[in-house]
């Protein structure tokens, strides 16, 4: 494969971005959405082109004799060369989960694109929300091709920044401003862990570059010899610091706080780096690295434990939540920390008496790609909703399935894939990683079974609470209808992804090794969560299908969870609890009395007294001469007596 | 009675505290400027003595005597000069009130 394509396909949405960006004002509404729609579109078609050649094409530059898929750096240039071993590279990386990635990516926010162009019609700054939409999928396109750790650090900032301007995007609202610093502030956090790691990591391994540090990952646990730290090994300690920028990014509990409140920015935003493409980096970072954190099995034990606490808290949160956004956040939340626990369950080596092997990785990576299709689709719908009922409570809403057919279907298709109802893609990949969690204990199997209910109940009960429940009476003197074509026909496709993805032989595709993965149903796991799942949502119909006492007879029944939950937890308040009563209250207090009291004193004091000594001598320079002669006078007189003793 | 060194250096001396002690308590410019001349008199008074008593064979004390009463005579030129000037501006002579440029 040459370079071209491989260029092109990052080069044109950063041109994109910068023409939006600088000739936007120039430019009049649709002539922006049309060359960001064109721009995109062409920039789809050039990721299929490439990635389908990786697939399909055989060549042996992708794929060897046997069958195994080949890592391939298309290019990767010297950009910044501080010393001999200090370079940063800048590079194109093909393997199987970055191909999906450019598929998944450009997918998406092509369907972004030409969503945003009905839902962002009234509003104003439509040229800057093309841009920026234009400079995150080249920042995340930028992060998933990355050959070396730290190209994909630097792009990960900038997904943040394009994250930040996006959620801030109705600068106006205060919401929104303080929601994109909250962002911002909450991931930067996260990456400081995620700088960190990468400078242990690189100290040792001497490199950044994946493929040296991924084809041999025994090599990278020699060179960090038996060096510890605080009773843990430097390896250990640098992968959980690389992972703690995954949390950051993928809102992994406990920085998960950023993501709920990054639903105030526009609803197509949410759609594309809210759910889809942005938060799954933390887990595409630990795909990246998955060898190495293969042979530290603390690390993978703690992304495992991290993502099935986060799984089932988002679940419980999501199912009382008020704001449909806010229920499809918390459902992200918690089916990244699906992926991630698949992530972490999978192993490289044979398990004594398992032979799952990186089952979990596939499947991991095959619910990144359904779940980014389905979620974007759910988001999607939310903005079809949310466009037509101008609110994003439930409470506004009810009885729509009547006015709003297609997005109704498209809704109830999302919620059936992400519950895991077959044959919609959800079941496939959920099944997957079900499969991969009871090959590695029952505990992980069942504990992620429960949360996958959970998952079928909440979305349900959105669904019905949304669809039937009970007409709102306000529907009279406005009728709520279905979205223009521009927005319709995003839903469309992406309910047909989402029917039909899981039927793509992924295992064939996607794997830790390249090797293929013949995927076959674990009967057991297979109708064990398809009765879950059913249950859930056969609860979910008895509860929330029509107008019933049923739901506040529950809430009443267990009033302080259902109000704990409903505050999330009182993770917000703990944070603010803690930066404001005791870092900015005490801490930082005391250090301000040191610095006022202390270093301002002293600093005080010398002012003073040179001040001070400065008043009492000035009377010597008065500007008289003949007092100064007298002073001269009598000095000389005193230097001759002087003298005259010493002589004597 | 011999004329030594000590006769001369006397009167050189007694000449210099009285331009000194002038020079410090006159408040009149022009008081100030005679103190200052019985000063550089009693020092040319000195070259010529030591001149004469150390090193009778050179002339070297002698001349600078001259030079310095020359130099004297264009200082004392200038200094009047200026002594007129600020009493044109400010109608006195007293450097108690010549201080209008110090603050």
């Amino acid at each position: 494969m040459g370079i071209t394509l491989p260029i092109l396909i990052l080069a044109l949405p950063l041109f994109m971005f910068l023409l939006l960006g600088i000739g936007g004002v120039k430019m009049s509404r649709k002539t922006a959405g049309v060359l960001g729609i064109l721009g995109m579109g062409t920039t789809m078609t050039l990721a299929y082109i490439v990635a389908f050649t990786y697939f399909f094409s055989g060549d042996a530059a992708f794929i060897n004799a046997e069958g195994v898929r080949q890592q391939l750096q298309v290019f990767d240039v010297t950009w910044l060369a501080f010393t001999p071993k200090l370079v940063v590279k800048l590079g194109f990386l093909l393997d199987p989960i970055a191909a999906m990635m450019l598929v998944v990516i450009t997918t998406i926010s092509f369907m972004v694109h030409l969503y945003s162009w009905g839902y962002m019609e009234h509003e104003g700054g439509f040229q800057r929300y093309y841009a920026f939409l234009n400079l995150f999928s080249f920042s995340m396109l930028g992060l998933v091709v990355a050959t070396n750790i730290f190209q994909m650090y630097i792009f990960w900032e900038l997904v943040g920044v394009s994250s930040f301007l996006l959620i801030g995007f109705f600068y106006r609202l205060p919401s929104a401003v303080s929601a994109s610093k909250k962002a911002f502030i909450v991931t930067r956090f996260a990456d400081l862990g995620f700088l960190l790691g990468i400078l242990t990591l690189s100290y040792f391994t001497e490199t950044f570059n994946f493929i040296d540090m991924t084809s041999n990952p025994m090599n990278v646990l020699a060179e960090t010899g038996g060096a510890t730290f605080l009773g843990c090994s430097v390896l250990t300690w640098a992968m959980v610091l690389i992972f703690t920028g995954g949390m950051g990014k993928s809102a992994m509990l406990p920085l998960h706080i950023w993501l709920p409140d990054a639903m105030e920015g526009p609803t197509p935003v949410s759609a594309l780096i809210h759910a889809a493409t942005m938060v799954v980096a933390g887990v595409y970072l630990v795909a990246r690295m998955f060898p190495v954190y293969c042979v530290v099995d603390a690390a993978m034990n703690f992304i495992t434990v991290v993502g099935a606490i986060t799984a089932f808290y988002a679940a419980v949160v999501a199912c009382t939540q008020i704001d449909i956004k806010r229920v499809l956040a918390f459902s992200t939340i918690s089916q990244i920390a699906f992926m991630m626990v698949s992530l972490g369950v999978a192993r490289t080596y044979e398990l004594p008496g398992v032979h799952y092997g990186g089952l979990g990785y596939m499947a991991g990576m095959f619910h990144l790609f359904t779940h980014a299709m389905f979620k974007a689709l759910l988001f999607l719908g939310a903005g079809a909703l949310i466009h037509a009922v101008h609110s994003n409570d439930y409470t506004k809403m009810g009885g729509l399935r009547k006015y709003m057919p297609i997005t109704h279907w498209t809704f109830l298709i999302g919620c059936l894939a992400i519950a895991g109802i077959p044959p919609f893609s959800g079941f496939f990949s959920k099944d997957e990683m079900l499969a991969a969690m009871f090959g590695n204990s029952w505990l992980w199997g069942a504990w992620m079974t429960m949360v996958a209910g959970l998952t079928a109940f909440y979305m349900f009960r959105l669904y019905y609470l949304i669809f039937w429940w009970e007409e709102n009476p306000e529907y009279k003197h406005h009728r709520p209808h279905d979205a223009p074509w521009q927005m319709s026909l995003p839903l469309l496709i992406l309910a047909a992804v989402s029917v039909v993805a899981g039927f793509i032989p992924f295992g064939e595709l996607v794997t830790w090794n390249g090797a293929p993965y013949h995927i076959h149903l674990e009967a057991p796991v297979a109708v064990t969560s398809i009765i879950v799942a059913v249950a859930a949502i056969a609860l979910a119909t008895v509860m929330y299908r029509k107008k019933n006492p049923l739901p506040s007879k529950f809430r009443n029944a267990m009033p302080g969870l259902w109000r704990a939950a409903h505050h999330r937890f009182y993770w917000d308040e703990i944070y603010l609890f803690i930066t404001h009563k005791i870092i900015f209250g005490i801490i930082c207090n005391a250090i301000a009395w040191f610095d006022r009291h202390v270093i301002d004193a002293t600093m005080d004091a010398f002012a003073k007294v040179t001040q001070k000594v400065s008043y009492s001598i000035r009377g010597f320079q008065s500007g008289n001469v003949q007092s100064y002669v007298l002073w001269y006078f009598f000095g000389a007189l005193a230097l001759a007596a002087i003298t005259w003793i010493c002589l004597l | 009675m011999d004329l030594n060194l000590l006769w001369y250096l006397v009167p050189s001396v007694v000449m210099f505290c009285c331009g000194v002690y002038g020079f410090v308590t006159r408040k009149n410019m022009i008081a100030i400027l005679v103190s200052l001349e019985l000063i550089l008199n009693s020092a040319d008074l000195n070259f010529a003595i030591f001149n004469r008593f150390l090193f009778p064979g050179s002339m070297e004390g002698m001349v600078f005597t001259l030079f310095a009463i020359a130099i004297a005579a264009a200082e004392t030129a200038v200094a009047i000069a200026i002594i007129i000037n600020i009493y044109r501006a400010i109608g006195s002579t007293e450097v108690n009130e010549t201080n209008s440029m110090k603050h």
